[in-house]
């Protein structure tokens, strides 16, 4: 192990899914013991904790100290879109690397079942007379009379620009790699849902966006999870048992997209990705043929088929062939979303970039059970927010 | 007093409806960035001059959705789209086409229109725009 390497030293999710029993501090409580128990470590040994919380109010690291442990250390609460978990974690992580701290604790959070349809702006005042506002002038609400505010027409329209730019999309193809995902899903205890789909039950369901039908766009659903990270220092400080479990974050990459032309008209979510997986592949070492796995953010079925291409998983403008190959499978060249996805395992916002990494975690240390990945020792996990903010970790398996 | 006659006022700025209803874009003069709201600088190059330009009113479908959903006010389904007008990228709903897959297809030659959307009561009519296939 080199020195200035940080390492995962435990990591949890809790049950995606309705979760009316509990409030979102007892979901990050939930998660956070469950990766402190996992470390092998108590409150008293961290020094920092990020905070990641979308939806509920901007203090979450203190109300969730105030349930799990209030010993005085720094916290930062963040949001950052779809990628706040990540952004959490890779927060802890800086701290390391800055030296401030040998451990510190991530944790993101969600609850959002039955939040219906996200992106949409609550009504505008009222006012008998037309009024120009905001930076358009807008004399009315542009939602769905300039085209849609919502997410699942957003992806629904970069799925379509990548088949308008290199061609072979269909409805048909988009269904079938949700079928992927759903299919994936029934090994997964800890998804939101656990039903196998056929591309006809998908291509049926109720249309939202097309070509994005609800089982094709990310389950709103309520969860949680941790991570604990630790200096390669402290990690040699620790138990044998410790050691073998610790994941090396081989890269921990956070992006934003660069401007480019039309950028502000539909959000270019590929050029900060591709820059994102660039710098990740180079900070740690390893090309794309290396990967074992990869959890990537299918926030709708649209979305995956563009981040095969954004991931380099393929050659440019060949991400509908990589998928027809069959390699995206869980028993093809190069599984992606064996965890279900956003799809089928839930998308709780701010948990969701935690969650993924633990799925990768899962199956570099050979705890997977019934969805293993026979072998994994390098995976990718990648996350984007809207507007927009890419995460993308590599992790590895421990040498020893 | 007086008698005016009814008066316009577009959906949003960039919207110029006399002579010919169009789409008007501020440009960097810096390095030709081309937007549809009110800049404090470029995203670009970070020079804050703008120029207005005048978009050409035709285009290229480059992306589009179908949205079952609208909300209140706007009916649905509608057809959300990119349409590449020249090189300047535009938002906008498709219009005067049946809202399906078999209607609306990527690539597909559309102009600009426009439509009212109602007086207020002043007697100012809104004008929406949309593009509808060339």
């Amino acid at each position: 192990m080199a020195s200035g390497d940080v390492w995962i030293l435990g990591i949890t999710m809790t049950k995606f899914g309705k979760r009316p029993e509990t409030d979102t501090v007892g979901l990050a409580a939930e998660a956070t013991r469950g990766a402190l128990k996992d470390a092998g470590v108590s409150m008293r040994d961290v020094g920092v904790l990020a905070a990641g919380n979308l939806m509920g109010g901007g203090a979450l690291g203190q109300q969730l100290q105030k349930q799990v442990g209030q010993t005085g250390i720094p916290v930062y609460n963040v949001a950052n879109a779809c990628a706040t978990g990540a952004t959490a974690l890779r927060t802890a992580i800086m701290a390391i690397k800055a030296g401030e701290v040998d451990m510190g604790l991530a944790v993101g959070v969600e609850k959002l079942s039955g939040a219906g349809l996200l992106g949409v702006r609550g009504p505008r005042a009222q006012s008998d007379t037309w009024q120009p506002e905001g930076r358009q002038g807008a004399i009315m609400g542009l939602d769905g009379r300039v085209n849609t505010d919502n997410m699942p027409g957003t992806f629904a329209q970069i799925g379509m620009e990548y088949g308008h730019k290199y061609g072979g999309v269909s409805f048909e193809l988009f269904a079938r790699i949700s079928e992927k995902n759903h299919g994936h899903s029934t090994l997964n205890p800890l998804a939101a849902y656990n039903k196998a789909m056929s591309k006809e039950q998908i291509m049926s369901d109720v249309m939202i966006a097309y070509p994005n039908t609800r089982p094709m766009c990310s389950a709103n659903c309520d969860g949680a999870a941790a991570a604990v990270v630790v200096s390669d220092e402290k990690l040699k400080t620790l138990s044998d048992d410790q050691r073998k479990r610790a994941i090396r974050v081989a890269a921990s990459v956070l992006t934003t997209d660069p401007y480019e032309v039309g950028c502000q008209v539909l959000p270019n979510v590929n050029t900060l990705t591709k820059n994102a997986a660039k710098q990740a592949y180079e900070t740690a070492g390893v090309s794309p043929e290396d990967l074992d796995l990869v959890e990537l953010h299918d926030c709708f079925a649209t979305a995956e088929l563009v981040h095969y291409d954004n991931l380099m998983l393929c050659d440019e403008g060949n991400a509908v062939d990589f998928f027809e190959s069959g390699a995206p499978h869980r028993d093809g060249r190069l599984p992606v979303n064996v965890s279900g996805g956003l799809q089928s395992k839930g998308h709780p916002i701010a948990a969701t970039g935690i969650a993924n990494i633990w799925e990768i975690c899962h199956h570099l240390r050979g705890e997977a059970g019934d969805r293993q990945i026979q072998g994994a020792k390098v995976g990718l996990a990648h996350v984007i927010g809207l507007g927009s903010a890419c995460g993308v970790h590599i992790l590895e398996k421990a040498a020893a | 007093m007086t008698q005016t006659a009814p008066s316009r006022i577009p959906l949003v700025d960039y919207l110029v409806l006399d002579p010919e209803p169009h789409l008007v874009a501020q440009e960097c003069t810096n390095c030709g960035a081309r937007y549809f709201d009110h800049r404090d600088a470029c995203a670009g190059c970070f020079e804050d001059e703008f120029s207005p330009v005048d978009v050409p009113p035709t285009g290229e479908v480059t992306a589009f959705t179908i949205v079952s959903y609208a909300p209140p006010g706007v009916d649905a389904p509608f057809v959300g789209a990119i349409v590449d007008c020249g090189g300047t990228p535009v938002r906008a709903n498709l219009r005067d086409v049946e809202p399906t897959p078999e209607q609306v297809t990527l690539g597909m030659k559309v102009a600009l229109t426009t439509y009212s959307l109602g007086t207020d009561s002043a007697g100012t009519e809104a004008i929406g725009f949309g593009f509808a296939p060339a």
